[in-house]
């Protein structure tokens, strides 16, 4: 499953999202948004707990279904073409998501065998992500064992093992110290220098989204509500502004009163990882 | 809406883009797949920490020991012809002790939600259903444990089998499709009631009924009718009548009670793997 080469005319976007609408009973987590991601860009998620990320990344990988609207991933419809979807993308949920009671190596080999890697490339190919996260040497130690710096590059290893052509990541950085963020971040950063794929990811910090998204959307009670470069927003806001800023100046004040679309719930599922995480 | 950053290309554009073509493979290839999969990792987990393993043999030793020794002197409860209590007892032990280690099974997969482990599961190229067969079958696999212990403790204690090795390995299938069946239950409640806490206490309030329903300690004959009502259609009581027929060489209706397991592991797979977008909430 080798990324596609990069942009092919007339070859389908990695993610095509129109008029997306989620709703849990009397709830709309997601409002009708749409955006396309281009081939072989970071593009950046943002917005506050509840603002309707996760919830479009779940619809992305096919977890839950869209109340209405549409999203194809390369093409492929995640309703109708659920498995082509997942054989396509890797997956880095915001909640830990590693198995405790087995060793890195095993980790990584069970997801190498749920993306049907042929038999011959398997060893080889769980191998080379460990050692491209830097887990070559605690590979036979359980993860009960691992510090949570550890625990994340492994579940990048796992999400990495089909070499997905887009790789999806859901607050990768949450609950970890600053050393271990920057480690995250510099090895997605390598590979996709290496490999060219495309990435998807949400965060609230924004000094991150700023230094590695190429581009981002803002979010904020299941819209958007900016999107373009971080340049560009920044710059519309005035010559000294941050993201920060940016982020602050549509979604700013609302903050207080937010809890709208299942704030509690995101905020139990972050710190839940934190706590995995030690 | 203007803030939407790249709209999605429109649709003049000349032909429609063309999808990224991705090979899947044929679903009979992929479940087999799957199930050996999570067979693996559960012989894995196994490996890593076998206390589960040595605790789980306490019970069915106990009961064996001390009820099966005390029963066959009674001599309260009537056996086939050259049947021993023991040897009698010893195949609804097997599957009891098995039954509960299945029916807690439904615990790994609302750990494995609450982890976010069943999240990234259900992401990868694994249908549902291929899902919770696979699961269903590591059930199986643990269970087998308790084939094993019981035998070891029937040639212990001299009880008369027919040691025939086919029979054996058709008594282990017989354990892991209950076992299979009764995980599968286990996840179905996991799938309604999507707490540890109360998926342990509907646990516990079903098993006993389960087995006290069941011919593991007495013949269908001397119960009354309700409970032999009851009894002919909790699997249980086919498990144990299959086990009886492969380890004692008692008459039984091997097919139907195979037949009867079988279509209750296809009915509780269907079940559970139709519970689990709840749990992936």
């Amino acid at each position: 499953m080798a990324a596609p080469p990069a942009d092919l005319p007339g070859v389908a976007l990695p993610l095509t999202v129109r008029d997306l609408r989620v709703c849990f009973g009397s709830v709309t987590a997601v409002d009708g948004i749409s955006f396309a991601i281009r081939r072989g860009e970071v593009f950046g998620l943002l917005g506050a707990n509840g603002a309707g990320k996760t919830t479009t990344i779940r619809v992305t990988t096919t977890l839950i279904r869209a109340s209405s609207g549409s999203v194809a991933v390369f093409g492929h419809d995640v309703r109708a073409d659920a498995l082509r979807v997942r054989h396509l993308i890797g997956y880095l949920p915001q909640a830990l998501s590693a198995d405790f009671q087995l060793s890195g190596y095993e980790n990584v080999w069970l997801f190498a065998r749920l993306f049907d890697l042929p038999r011959r490339e398997r060893e080889a190919r769980v191998r080379e992500v460990l050692r491209a996260m830097g887990l070559d040497d605690v590979r036979d130690r359980l993860v009960s064992t691992f510090s949570g710096g550890m625990v994340r590059r492994l579940e990048l290893a796992q999400a990495l093992v089909n070499r997905p052509a887009l790789l999806v990541l859901d607050e990768p950085t949450i609950g970890l110290d600053p050393l271990a963020r920057a480690d995250v971040w510099e090895r997605v950063r390598e590979l996709r220098e290496q490999t060219g794929m495309t990435v998807l990811v949400t965060t609230h910090y924004m000094e991150e989204a700023d230094t590695l998204c190429d581009r981002v959307a803002l979010m904020h009670r299941g819209r958007l509500v900016a999107g373009g470069t971080p340049g560009e927003l920044k710059a519309a806001l005035g010559p000294e502004a941050t993201l920060d800023d940016v982020f602050r100046h549509h979604v700013g004040k609302a903050i207080e009163d937010e809890d709208v679309t299942g704030g509690g719930r995101d905020v139990r599922r972050t710190r839940r990882a934190a706590q995995r995480l030690g | 809406m203007s803030a939407a950053p790249a709209a999605p290309p429109s649709a003049s554009a000349s032909a429609a883009p063309r999808p990224v073509a991705v090979d899947v493979p044929p679903w009979w290839r992929l479940y087999p797949n799957r199930i050996v999969t999570f067979w693996l990792v559960e012989l894995r987990k196994i490996r890593h920490d076998r206390t589960e393993l040595y605790m789980r043999a306490v019970q069915p030793v106990l009961w064996l020991l001390i009820f099966g020794e005390t029963f066959s002197r009674i001599r309260a409860i009537p056996t086939p012809p050259g049947v021993s209590y023991l040897a009698y007892l010893s195949p609804g032990i097997m599957a009891q002790s098995a039954l509960f280690i299945a029916i807690f099974f439904g615990i790994q997969i609302i750990w494995e939600r609450d982890s976010g482990i069943l999240t990234k599961l259900m992401a990868t190229p694994t249908p549902r259903l291929a899902l919770i067969s696979g699961k269903a079958f590591a059930a199986g696999v643990r269970s087998v444990s308790q084939v094993v212990v019981i035998l070891a403790l029937s040639a212990v204690l001299q009880v008369r089998f027919d040691w025939n090795p086919l029979h054996l390995l058709g008594a282990a299938l017989v354990v892991v499709l209950g076992a299979a069946f009764f995980s599968c239950l286990s996840m179905t409640i996991a799938g309604i009631v999507l707490h540890r806490e109360r998926l342990m206490g509907v646990g516990q309030a079903i098993t006993m009924p389960l087995f006290f329903a069941s011919n593991a300690l007495y013949p269908v004959a001397v119960m009354p009718g309700w409970l032999r009502a009851l009894s002919s259609v909790n699997p249980m009581s086919y498990e144990v009548d299959a086990l009886r027929g492969m380890l004692l060489g008692t008459p039984t209706a091997l097919l139907l009670d195979v037949g009867v397991l079988a279509a209750a592991v296809v009915a509780g797979v269907a079940a559970a793997a139709s519970l689990l977008p709840r749990l992936a909430r």
